[in-house]
């Protein structure tokens, strides 16, 4: 089956207010999906629903992975399912290096799947493969997750872990935000090189300059909780030099 | 949002006790009471000296004219020592040549909290003196260590065989005046450990002592000793794992370390005893003193403690220091869930010229629990130039449980320096839900979050007991869940 993720009139909110008004979006396997809109239009809120943060209410819609009704899995099972979040504002777990982090979420994962937790020497093969791949040169690794991270660190280790993590779904919320071009041009390599016929990405952006770097199939226009504009990658270009307010004004 | 977080800690949280089992093993028991003639016959079972014997009931004659302690941050239901039985050992009293020879129930019981003897022998080279019910079982590898000159053997043996050293170091850093609860153990105490490591000798391995409380409704009164001569090294090991009972049973310990010049003691404590159920009913009452004098120049004592278990902990791990340039350090987690009640902390008395002493302390709250850090640091006259650095944290998980900090600091000269640094943290819905999106369960989380927190502290554990310590951790914390 081609299709990975299906949201059919999705709505949500929290405490009560409707911030997704009725969403719809197919994502394909070997696909890259950017959305784009202003400011308070539900970009990071649609993140958070697929992967299940708990303070969101679903109050209508659907939304199915690999066919399967997502709504019904916890947050952890949605991830051993292969959904990723590359987080706008990664947090810090202080003491918590992330090797052993990841060997957590590595070895949990596979336990989901049925297999025997990765032996250490292998994980740690695998820890240096993947920093290799997403030309991580420093020893961020031995270092505790996020803690005392400069903004384009700790973009650079969600992506890092979206490596070893090896997701089908991989959501980067505003991953470019705050980044300087050489960040932002290892972040983008990262995608690309992760970029695999059976996998698909959903980027999240605010602005056209990550789209340079990373380029989509399809381009969506999320406003006021809806998606009104859909299409090609001329798209953002577009928006780019018309701005919000074209769409605002449409 | 906020309760939602809430409900998920409090399921987390709420977990049973692992290590609820009861070996059946012939004990012989003391009558049951408190009284001169109880005392009269445990020492006399024992066969110990004259002096010793003399010890015990000045001791308790001082007990009688003292109340329990009221000034700690606990509720304690009052103790009928009439209920007391004060002595138990295992009938089956034969010398031991090998682990062949040690009752299989027992050896059984301890592979079931997965510190097998064998393994331990075999394995990590520790010595184990494993005490079961107040008499030890087995002393290993004291051969090896009788080469260097150092005894490490249960008390009693040391009674018998080193008397002159029991009399002239018992009681001297804690005398049986110091609190109720140190004269009632001086009293009574049953057995314990000794060790003495002579003059500019490294003990070559980790000395290490399992505790295990196991006949009913019977109180244990362990008394150790440490003794550092000259120049001396040694680490020593403590940790403990109960079973599951639903009376209270009270625990009353002596530690006593000394450490003469430039000599170094690192005392560390794995502490997981029966802590009651989720409502709060039975569990050990763990009031321990534990103390040490840096007595020589540049001497060093290190109080390391994870302490996860018991009903309620009364425990002040302190150093006296005496000797010049003699430094004093005490690391602490306490974890308190359900219904559990900690308060502990350390003294620390500068007495010497430029004596330096650490605190770091990390208290985990979680259920309906009470966690208290109560620290003094002293600063003498005559102690110029010394220095004092403090950091209490806590950290709180759901809205239901204390967490308080009481430091008190006297400083009685201008040359000296003392901080102290708190903080309090909950573990946020942000942190879970990161570590839940890379495929982690909320359990997992929560006890790596709880081992992040308490890093700087197990860090200072020996090996062995480094990654005991963490699964601790995360297991009183999490449960069944999952």
């Amino acid at each position: 089956m081609n299709m990975l993720l299906q949201i059919k009139n999705l709505h949500a909110g929290i405490n009560g207010k409707e911030i997704l008004r009725g969403v719809n979006l197919e994502v394909g396997r070997g696909e890259v999906h950017a959305i784009m809109g202003p400011n308070g239009t539900g970009k990071s809120t649609l993140a958070s629903v697929i992967a299940g943060r708990e303070v969101f209410d679903v109050t209508s819609g659907e939304v199915l992975y690999k066919g399967k009704d997502l709504l019904k899995f916890s947050v952890e099972d949605r991830a051993r399912e292969g959904i990723f979040l590359g987080f706008q504002y990664p947090v810090e777990i202080p003491g918590v290096s992330i090797t052993n982090f990841m060997r957590t979420a590595v070895n949990e994962i596979r336990k989901y799947k049925g297999l025997d937790p990765l032996p250490g020497g292998d994980f740690l093969r695998m820890m240096e493969e993947k920093k290799r791949l997403v030309e991580i040169t420093s020893n961020l690794t031995n270092r505790s997750v996020n803690e005392g991270f400069s903004g384009g660190e700790k973009k650079k280790n969600e992506i890092f872990q979206m490596a070893m993590l090896e997701p089908m779904l991989a959501i980067l919320d505003e991953t470019d935000s705050g980044l300087d071009i050489d960040a932002l041009r290892i972040v983008a390599n990262g995608v690309n090189k992760l970029r695999r016929p059976d996998n698909a990405f959903v980027v999240i952006t605010h602005y056209q300059r990550l789209l340079d770097y990373i380029i989509p199939d399809f381009v969506h226009v999320l406003f006021e909780g809806k998606i009104v504009k859909s299409g090609g990658k001329e798209l953002a270009l577009e928006l780019e030099e018309k701005g919000y307010d074209w769409i605002k004004n449409e | 949002m906020e309760s939602d977080a809430n409900r998920i800690l409090d399921e987390v949280t709420q977990g049973d006790y692992k290590y609820g089992f009861v070996t059946d093993i012939d004990t012989e028991f003391a009558p049951a009471g408190l009284s001169e003639d109880t005392i009269r016959y445990i020492s006399r079972k024992k066969n110990e000296p004259e002096f010793l014997l003399e010890f015990r009931l000045k001791a308790y004659r001082h007990w009688l004219t003292m109340t329990q302690p009221k000034w700690a941050h606990l509720k304690i239901d009052p103790i009928n020592f009439q209920d007391i039985i004060f002595y138990a050992a295992p009938k089956k009293k034969k010398e031991l040549a090998s682990l062949d020879e040690v009752d299989p129930e027992l050896l059984d019981t301890f592979n079931k909290l997965g510190i097998s003897l064998d393994e331990q022998k075999k394995l990590s080279g520790v010595a184990v003196d494993a005490v079961m019910d107040s008499v030890s079982v087995k002393t290993t590898f004291s051969e090896t260590l009788s080469k260097h000159g150092i005894i490490f053997c249960s008390f009693s043996e040391a009674v018998q065989n080193h008397p002159d050293l029991v009399k002239q170091y018992m009681g001297s850093v804690v005398p049986y005046t110091d609190n109720y609860f140190a004269a009632l153990n001086s009293a009574v105490f049953s057995d314990g450990s000794f060790c003495f490591i002579p003059k500019g000798v490294r003990c070559p391995m980790e000395l290490s002592t399992y505790f295990r409380i196991n006949a009913s409704n019977t109180g244990q009164f362990e008394r150790t000793l440490i003794i550092a001569e000259e120049g001396a090294y040694v680490s020593y090991m403590e940790g403990c794992t109960a079973p599951q009972r639903d009376e209270n049973q009270l625990h009353a310990a002596i530690v006593e370390i000394i450490a003469l010049k430039e000599a170094e003691v690192k005392y560390s404590t794995v502490q997981n005893w029966y802590p009651g159920d989720k409502n709060g009913k039975g569990g050990i009452y763990n009031f321990v003193t534990k103390r040490g004098i840096c007595k020589g120049s540049h001497s060093k004592i290190s109080w390391t403690q994870v302490e996860t278990g018991s009903a309620i902990t009364w425990k002040y791990p302190s150093c006296i220091l005496l000797g010049d340039n003699s430094v004093g350090e005490f690391y602490s987690v306490a974890v308190t869930n359900n219904h559990q009640q900690a308060d502990t902390g350390t003294k620390m008395m500068h007495l010497g010229k430029n004596t330096r002493s650490t605190i770091i302390s990390k208290g985990i709250s979680a259920g309906k629990s009470n966690n208290s850090y109560r620290g003094l640091v002293r600063i003498s006259k005559n102690a110029v130039s010394s220095r004092n650095y403090s950091q209490c944290d806590s950290l709180l998980l759901g809205s239901l449980c204390g967490a308080h900090t009481f430091p008190y600091i006297q400083v009685e000269n201008k040359s000296s320096i003392v901080e102290h640094e708190a903080t309090t943290s909950k573990i946020s819905e942000d942190q879970l839900f990161y570590c839940q999106q890379r495929g982690i369960s909320t359990e997992s989380a929560i006890g790596l979050i709880v081992n992040g927190y308490a890093k700087e502290v197990l860090k200072q554990l020996p090996m062995e007991f480094a990654v005991e310590a963490q699964k601790l951790l995360s297991l009183s914390l999490e449960g069944s869940v999952g």
